[in-house]
This record gives C-alpha cells, structure tokens and sequence, in this order.
C-alpha cells in the first residue's frame, strides 16, 4: 500500500454486517465525507450513505469515525485518522439500515415525544411577540437552538444506551429551547413530557453530546435547565393539575 | 476507553459512580469494626492495633480520598443541576479532582 493512501475500514451490511478494507489516495484538506464518496465513485458503487449540503447545515452525514460519532463533512481526516486508518461505521444507538447509513425514525420520534413542536398563541391578526434579544429566556433559547439534528450527540450518550425510551439529549435541547419561548403555548405540557423516567431526569451528565457536539452547543446546560424547571413545577405544587 | 467517552467529564461520571459504590461497600465494614465494641474494650483495640499495619493506612487512604471525590464530584453535580450554567465544567471537575487529591495527600502526611 502506498505511504500516500488511507487505510478505510468501512461497515458493510446490516446489523450483522463486517468491516471491508478500502485504499483512498490521501488529499490536502480531504474530509471524512470526501473518502466516503471517494469509495462509492470510485471503489464500490453499492456502498450506501447519507449526505447532502456538504457545509455542516443539514445534519444528515454523521457517522462513527474511529470510534466516536462526528459530522464527516465538517472532519478532517487530519484531525482523525490514527497511523494512515479510518474506521467508518454507522451512528451507534439507532438501528443500521445498510452500510453507514442509520435509521434516524426513533430519534426524531423522540422530538415528538419531548414536545418539540412549537405552539402557537397568537394569530397573524395579532401584533408581534416583541421578546428582547437581551432578555434571560431569549440567551437561553439561542444557547441552544442552532441544532442541525444529526444525532451524534444521540450516538454518543450512553443514557440512550442503557434505556432505550430516554428521550436523548437532542430532542431535550430542544424542549429547552421551546421552554424558554415567550410566544409558545405548550410549556405545561412539554414539561410533564420530559419530566418522566425517559425524561431529563435520567441524564448522568456524563456530557459526551456536549463534548461531541458538532456546533458546540450543550445539550446537558439544556437538560439542567430542564431539571430545574421541573423541580420547580413540582415545589410550586403544579404538578398534580 | 471508547474514544467518545475519553473526555473529562466523562472520567468525572465514572469516579462518582466507583466512589459511591466503594464507599457503601465499605459502610458495613465500618459498622462492623464500631460493634466490635459492645463485645469490650479488648476486641476494639485488638482490631484497632491490627489497623495500624501499612496495608490497611494505604487502604485507608484510597478510602479518604474517594470518600473526598465523592463529596467534591458530588457538590460539582449539585451546581451543574441546581445553579445557572457554567461554560467551565470541566475546570469544576478540575476542581472536585484537586480537593480529593489534597484531601488525601493531607491524610498521608498526618499517618
């Protein structure tokens, strides 16, 4: 094998599936993105994946890159590849469809779950929400609302692991994010729903999605805020209505 | 170690856990050598004496400094639920690090 080559062990098959050893040629400034479409242009035309923008905005490329899940078109296999190897396999914690591509149902199920919807109280008669960009609950939301939902932080938490209802740290983030929006309707609700054995509360704040984050957001600040505002509910005495 | 668990506070997670467990195992060791005492005075200090030996001091010691991690990790837990974030954790888990290894350090050099 030439010195200029990468070695890429690539996950093949369902969930019973092995590694396949491929040789990409090595690139200046060459993404983890790129040496996957490099084996499926080039190499092996069957292999599945998922991807689309290319620039970090659309969450849809995570995969696990020698052992830790990452957004491959944002990762330079500089900053990865250990001794001229890459190991590529599909996010963990989510079944695997075929080759590096995950099914994400479950984890966008669990937004559903943790009300991730917005609900609205005004009409377009009303005047606009005017909420102050400095405001307490307006720094909070931002904290958190720039998610791009590409699950690694779902694939890094062992919580998921170790009991598959715990709703994750995403669609936590989430929650959070819509708790802390002055326009939205749902919050007692939304509340009860993460409050529960698969809710907030079952976090060991091991912090794995924070510290793998791609947009470097936390989703364990989210989900403390989350505690606290359940905690809260129930020394108010609200929690029985 | 899995590479997506290598990170700080991760290490900070698993010390809490094996601390807490060593320290509740240790609990009925504990109660044990106290009851010794309603059998007299002489069935104590025999144990007592037998404690003096280096292996069970170094074994005291591993037992203070967790008994140290546990409470510091354990007060880093309560301020990452309970207070507004803080972007430094992993300078408080830092923290809760160096306060066990104090705490233990000053144990060894009071034996």
């Amino acid at each position: 094998m030439e010195v200029n080559e990468l070695r890429v062990n690539v996950w093949r098959g369902g969930a019973d599936g092995r590694f396949q050893q491929f040789a990409v040629p090595r690139r200046a400034s060459q993404t983890v993105l790129d040496v996957v479409t490099y084996i499926q242009r080039r190499l092996d035309p069957t292999l599945a994946y998922r991807f689309a923008c290319r620039v970090g905005m659309c969450g849809s490329c995570a995969m696990t890159v020698n052992g830790a899940p990452r957004w491959t078109c944002r990762t330079h296999v500089d900053r990865v590849a250990r001794d001229g190897a890459l190991e590529i396999a599909p996010l963990a914690n989510m079944p695997v469809v075929r080759d590096l591509v995950a099914d994400m149902r479950e984890f966008f199920d669990k937004w559903a779950k943790a009300r991730g919807q917005f609900t609205p109280t005004r009409t377009r008669a009303d005047e606009f929400a005017v909420v102050k960009p400095a405001s307490r609950q307006r720094m909070e939301a931002d904290a958190g609302i720039e998610c791009i939902g590409c699950g690694v932080c779902y694939a890094a938490c062992d919580v998921v692991k170790w009991n598959r209802d715990y709703l994750g740290p995403a669609a936590l983030n989430r929650a959070w994010t819509l708790a802390n929006d002055a326009r939205d309707g749902g919050q007692k609700a939304r509340l009860h729903a993460v409050a529960g054995d698969a809710g907030c509360h079952s976090c060991h704040t091991t912090m794995s999605c924070t510290e793998l984050c791609p947009k470097k957001l936390s989703p364990t600040r989210s989900i403390s805020g989350l505690k606290r505002a359940t905690l809260a509910i129930v020394l108010r005495g609200e929690d029985g209505e | 170690m899995k590479p997506a668990r290598n990170h700080p506070a991760y290490w900070a997670f698993l010390v809490h856990r094996v601390s807490g467990i060593a320290l509740a195992l240790f609990l009925p060791l504990h109660f044990f050598v106290l009851g010794r005492a309603i059998d007299g005075e002489a069935a104590l200090d025999g144990f007592l004496r037998w404690s003096h030996r280096p292996a069970v001091i170094a074994a005291e010691w591993v037992l203070i400094t967790l008994l140290a991690a546990h409470l510091a990790g354990g007060l880093r837990l309560l301020a990452l639920e309970f207070l507004p974030w803080r972007d430094w954790q992993k300078t408080l888990a830092a923290l809760a690090a160096a306060f066990a290894l104090l705490a233990g350090l000053a144990f060894a050099l009071a034996r």
